[in-house]
């Protein structure tokens, strides 16, 4: 017998939904800042690895001479990219929802059976709730990282008036730095992000748009042990 | 054909309503709203650009809302709040040069050079460079950040800029709003709000690592202003105006934020 379990409440789907594109805004106008002082790379023992960014990508993405235009953009979805940040930390507060968010004692164990899973090297599952310990541990760093960008992006937009902000993140010229990883952070996020939900399934990505999940009751879940007859 | 006996609970077609029902209305709602925010952003992206005048350049949303950031975060601003300075030893000996407009003018006369500063009555005072460096010297280490997103360490001096207004009785002029200053070739121009011109680290800089500016940094005479960005800090100033309405800005024209503070 089919039945509907609630899932995501609505406040999480519109805080996920509204993020989705103000991040990306955010992401492709701090692409336009970054070209202006492109000097990051992978390099290890003086090879280069991999260059921020190579020629065919910022010509593919139309980067080159918008700094002013990147400016622009950036100072104003940073405000709904804030916004909608803290309007999603206040409701998993105030709702309790954070209980099945933040990772607990057993998440980092567990998330290790969950990766060795999802990697097919084991068959078994860990007991999972709303999130596995992996979700748990994913979902919390993504705050924490975009927590992370706000304090970083404040210390390299008023390094003077948030003078103590800058000097938390250990200046000027490494905020900017951090800033960067921060956001090839969520890229990568993005892609694992995508892949899960694909790899997961229909009545899994409808719920963070619906709400709901569609489950098969099994009858014998409402069968309840008396404390005397548990084996001992 | 549906069989009219079949055992089907009428539970499941409820539910099965139930389910049809909130897809219909969720996903109803999701795209109408992603349209929604399609047009939204279609919008500003392909919004007028603002009037030239003090600013141009910029989408007409976009300024009003780097104007509107401004008003609010000025009101973080304060003279309290310094610019972190480093011993000389951090200082860069090779100090970076990012631009040369309103420099290049291979005729120009450093010996002959005064600065002319616009007073509120309409005359206008001329300084050279030996009563500017009669004045109380100060120095400065800091980090100077460029608006591309570079950074270095540089070693400054000169005399504050709030020394010099009180030196030459300036204080009229200081209650209006802005200071503009410009190149002598007027081919660099800066707009600036009288609270960071007035900041007790803004200086009219003649010397780099100890020694007199080279032409290619500003020779005779600089504006450093480390509460703004370095497309603020003038190189070879040769006239200072005062005004209640905001004085032209080189790339606040270029749709650059105006204010430009750091």
């Amino acid at each position: 017998m089919k039945s509907i379990k609630e899932k995501h409440s609505l406040a999480i789907r519109w805080a996920h939904w509204i993020n989705f594109p103000v991040l990306m805004i955010m992401i492709w106008s701090g692409m336009l800042i970054y070209w202006a002082n492109d000097v990051y790379s992978i390099t290890l023992f003086g090879h280069t690895f991999y260059k921020f960014f190579p020629a065919w990508f910022n010509k593919f993405f139309d980067i080159p001479f918008r700094l002013a235009e990147g400016m622009a953009f950036h100072f104003l979805f940073m405000w709904f990219f804030a916004i909608n940040g803290f309007l999603y930390v206040l409701y998993t507060a105030i709702s309790g929802e954070w209980r099945q968010l933040l990772p607990n004692r057993h998440s980092f164990k567990e998330a290790w059976q969950v990766l060795l899973h999802d990697l097919h090297i084991k068959k078994m599952l860990p007991p999972q709730n709303k999130y596995n310990a992996a979700q748990r541990i994913a979902y919390s760093s993504i705050i924490v990282m975009g927590f992370g960008s706000l304090i970083t992006g404040l210390a390299i937009y008023k390094p003077v008036q948030f003078y103590w902000i800058t000097w938390l993140c250990g200046g000027y010229h490494l905020a900017r730095i951090e800033h960067f990883i921060l956001t090839i952070g969520y890229v990568l996020f993005f892609v694992i992000h995508i892949i899960q939900v694909t790899i997961a399934g229909w009545n899994n990505f409808r719920s963070i748009i619906s709400g709901f999940e569609i489950v098969k009751e099994q009858p014998t879940a409402n069968i309840k042990i008396s404390e005397d007859e548990k084996p001992v | 054909m549906k069989n009219p006996f079949s055992k089907q609970p009428i539970e499941k077609i409820v539910l099965q309503k139930q389910i049809n029902r909130r897809n219909f209305i969720a996903f109803g709602s999701f795209i109408g709203l992603n349209a929604l925010a399609f047009g939204g952003w279609r919008w500003l992206y392909k919004s007028p650009v603002e009037k030239s005048g003090i600013t141009a350049g910029a989408r007409k949303p976009l300024r009003r809302a780097l104007n509107q950031t401004e008003l609010l975060l000025r009101k973080t601003f304060s003279n309290d709040h310094l610019v972190q300075t480093y011993p000389k030893s951090m200082a860069a000996t090779n100090v970076r040069v990012n631009s040369e407009i309103g420099i290049d003018d291979a005729g120009f006369d450093s010996k002959g050079w005064l600065l002319t500063i616009n007073k509120k009555d309409g005359s206008q005072l001329k300084v050279s460079l030996q009563d500017i460096m009669a004045l109380p010297k100060t120095e400065i280490v800091y980090d100077f950040k460029c608006v591309e997103g570079w950074d270095q360490i540089s070693h400054w001096g000169g005399v504050k800029f709030s020394d010099f207004i009180t030196h030459y009785n300036l204080q009229e002029e200081v209650t209006l709003q802005y200071v503009g200053m410009a190149t002598p070739d007027k081919a660099y121009y800066v707009g600036l709000d009288m609270p960071s011109a007035l900041h007790p680290q803004t200086l009219l800089a003649y010397e780099v690592n100890g020694q007199p500016l080279p032409v290619k940094h500003g020779q005779p005479l600089r504006l450093i202003i480390p509460v703004k960005y370095g497309i603020k800090n003038l190189k070879r100033i040769g006239t200072i105006s005062f005004s209640d309405e905001r004085l032209p800005d080189y790339w606040a024209e270029q749709g650059y934020d105006y204010y430009s503070g750091l």
